[in-house]
């Protein structure tokens, strides 16, 4: 029972080669004897895996294959709530708490006889890029132990990389898929903004956030996918949509390559990787072109902006009175201020700072309102690009993994590795992440951006540069 | 650099209480972040409209759920969350004195 993919175990469970308890059983004994390795996940749900694996393996016995899901061990990122686990965020604030109900994709994935593993590391409330901000203990990369998982669903690849669980659920605001399934040599979908109901997922930055799957191949991604998306009335910037699922030929595919994404600051080997299988698809019959993303530069301040400013005020719930660390003193401003001071980390103290700052009176005009206007321009730079080209290729990440605390005195530097991810974010489209080869021992991602709501011609370009 | 007097004007309205040292942090941090964000400032977004709701396009009529009772609420359990209640009730430390 190494390394099995999803369509692997839906086999070995119908031809009664492994039972699902088997299986979750032999998942969580892997867990709990190697991950303090790596530190990957926050949870261990135990209890509800068993038990969602003898219901699995009754539905097989009694109705046959129910679907490709039924009995899979998958793990779910930590912001996502699981209804009576715990769902920490990775922060203080919610070490405590307890979900009192499903998020809409967990609910669709156990009614298709999933088994949750656990929850995994994130940077906390995931805000971050290395899975270093988790208020527990970093995450750290299976390839490399000195290196960062990348986040901020770090936890989730690497225990997907590290075969801890078969696929994970992550989150993706600005690359938090996409960045750590490259760190990680696994593969993650972002789907376009509203595919996948928000209901359910601890928010973040409201206009950025989508659930997405996190796999070791694409196949699976497409499969999780597929059970996870939809309308969902709790959501309303959900959207049910018909899938764009037309045919084509590598010979009819056309691929855009953004001239303003290799410039410098980038790796020459992740250059050279992107580089050789841009080559090999153009072999194959594709036609690549070249196209112009001139807004590029401007997307790291764009999106920092938009995602702290809506972090300030998603963030500000957490007062001590609802639910979460409460420290109660004799009136309700002392209560806010100890209790935010004691429940936040650095990173998300930061920017709740910079989005109260952004949003603050005399300050919104040039910096949110700009923001935004700047983003309806990225956008257009993505509509202009799409007319003639099917779709965009480019590296997920600028560097392969970093090293631990190499970046985490520097947040601006941190902030910056995000180029490649956030644009995307910021016009709402979908996009995979698929490993493209190593250097060294570290793994290099590739990123497809696709079109609204076309996540299924996206996937299948991306199964072309897998093989 | 934004003085130690707006960092802690920001963390009053942010409701968050930081000690000498994190103003001192902030101060270094928030102004060079602050000062990347100034990129912005050289984009022509004359007559350009902001972006609120990035697929409106594709989002048909009104999104919210009709205004009428339904089954399953959880707020029971929601109560059951807050550090402080009495019977169904959350308590909260007094606003007015």
């Amino acid at each position: 029972m190494k390394n099995l993919t999803l369509k692997e175990i839906s086999r070995g469970l119908e031809n009664k080669e492994f039972s699902a308890l088997e299986l979750a059983k032999e998942y969580l004994k892997r867990i709990k004897k190697q991950d303090k390795k790596i530190n990957s996940f926050v949870t261990v749900t135990q209890d509800l895996a068993l038990k969602q694996a003898r219901e699995a393996d009754r539905i097989i016995r009694e109705k046959g294959k129910v679907s490709v899901l039924t009995g899979a061990p998958i793990a779910v990122k930590d912001n996502i709530l699981v209804k009576g686990e715990k769902t920490t965020c990775s922060s203080k604030m919610l070490k405590d708490y307890t979900a009192p109900f499903d998020a809409f994709a967990i609910k669709k994935l156990k009614d298709l006889g999933v088994v949750i593993l656990g929850k995994t590391n994130l940077d906390e409330f995931a805000m971050g890029a290395s899975t270093e901000n988790s208020a527990f203990f970093a995450t750290k990369n299976p390839y490399d132990l000195t290196r960062v998982p990348g986040g901020s669903s770090g936890g989730s690849a690497a225990a997907v990389a590290d075969d801890f669980c078969c696929c994970a659920l992550g989150s993706d605001a600005g690359g938090s898929i996409r960045q750590p399934a490259a760190f990680c040599s696994v593969v993650g979908l972002k789907p376009t903004y509203g595919a996948v109901s928000r209901f359910g997922l601890v928010a973040f930055a409201s206009s950025l956030d989508q659930i997405g799957p996190i796999t070791k191949n694409v196949d699976d991604a497409q499969t999780l996918f597929n059970a996870i998306k939809g309308k969902d009335e709790k959501d309303s910037t959900s959207i049910e949509y018909e899938i764009q699922d037309s045919k084509f030929r590598i010979q009819d595919l056309r691929i855009g390559v953004p001239k303003e994404y290799f410039v410098k600051g980038m790796d020459q080997g992740v250059k050279d990787l992107v580089q050789k299988k841009i080559k090999e698809l153009e072999g194959k019959g594709a036609k690549i072109q070249e196209i112009s993303l001139a807004h590029t530069k401007y997307a790291i301040a764009a999106y920092y902006l938009t995602a702290t400013s809506e972090a300030s005020a998603n963030l500000a719930r957490y007062d001590g009175v609802k639910y979460g660390l409460s420290k109660a003193q004799d009136n309700l401003m002392e209560t806010y201020l100890k209790t935010k001071s004691a429940g936040f980390g650095p990173e998300v103290k930061r920017r709740i700072m910079l989005g109260t700052y952004s949003l603050s009176a005399g300050y919104y005009d040039a910096f949110y309102l700009k923001a935004q206007k700047v983003r309806a321009l990225i956008k257009k730079d993505f509509d202009l690009a799409f007319k003639k080209t099917d779709v965009i290729l480019t590296p997920t990440t600028p560097t392969p993994a970093f090293k631990i605390g190499e970046k985490s005195e520097d947040p601006l530097a941190m902030y910056l590795s995000d180029i490649y991810t956030v644009s995307v974010n910021l016009a709402g489209l979908p996009a995979v992440s698929v490993p493209v080869g190593f250097l060294g021992k570290l793994p290099v991602g590739l990123q497809l951006i696709g079109k609204p709501f076309e996540e299924s011609n996206l996937l299948k370009v991306a199964g072309l540069c897998q093989e | 650099m934004i003085s130690e007097k707006e960092v802690q004007r920001i963390a009053k309205l942010a409701r968050i209480e930081l000690t000498k040292k994190e103003v001192e942090k902030f101060q270094k941090d928030l102004s060079a972040i602050l000062d990347y964000f100034e990129l912005l400032k050289e984009v022509d977004t004359k007559n350009i409209e902001p972006v609120f709701c990035i697929l409106k396009d594709y989002l048909k009529g009104n999104a919210a759920r009709e205004d009428k009772f339904y089954p399953g609420s959880v707020s029971d359990e929601l109560i059951a969350l807050a550090p402080a209640k009495k019977g169904r009730q959350i308590k909260v430390k007094s606003v007015f004195k």
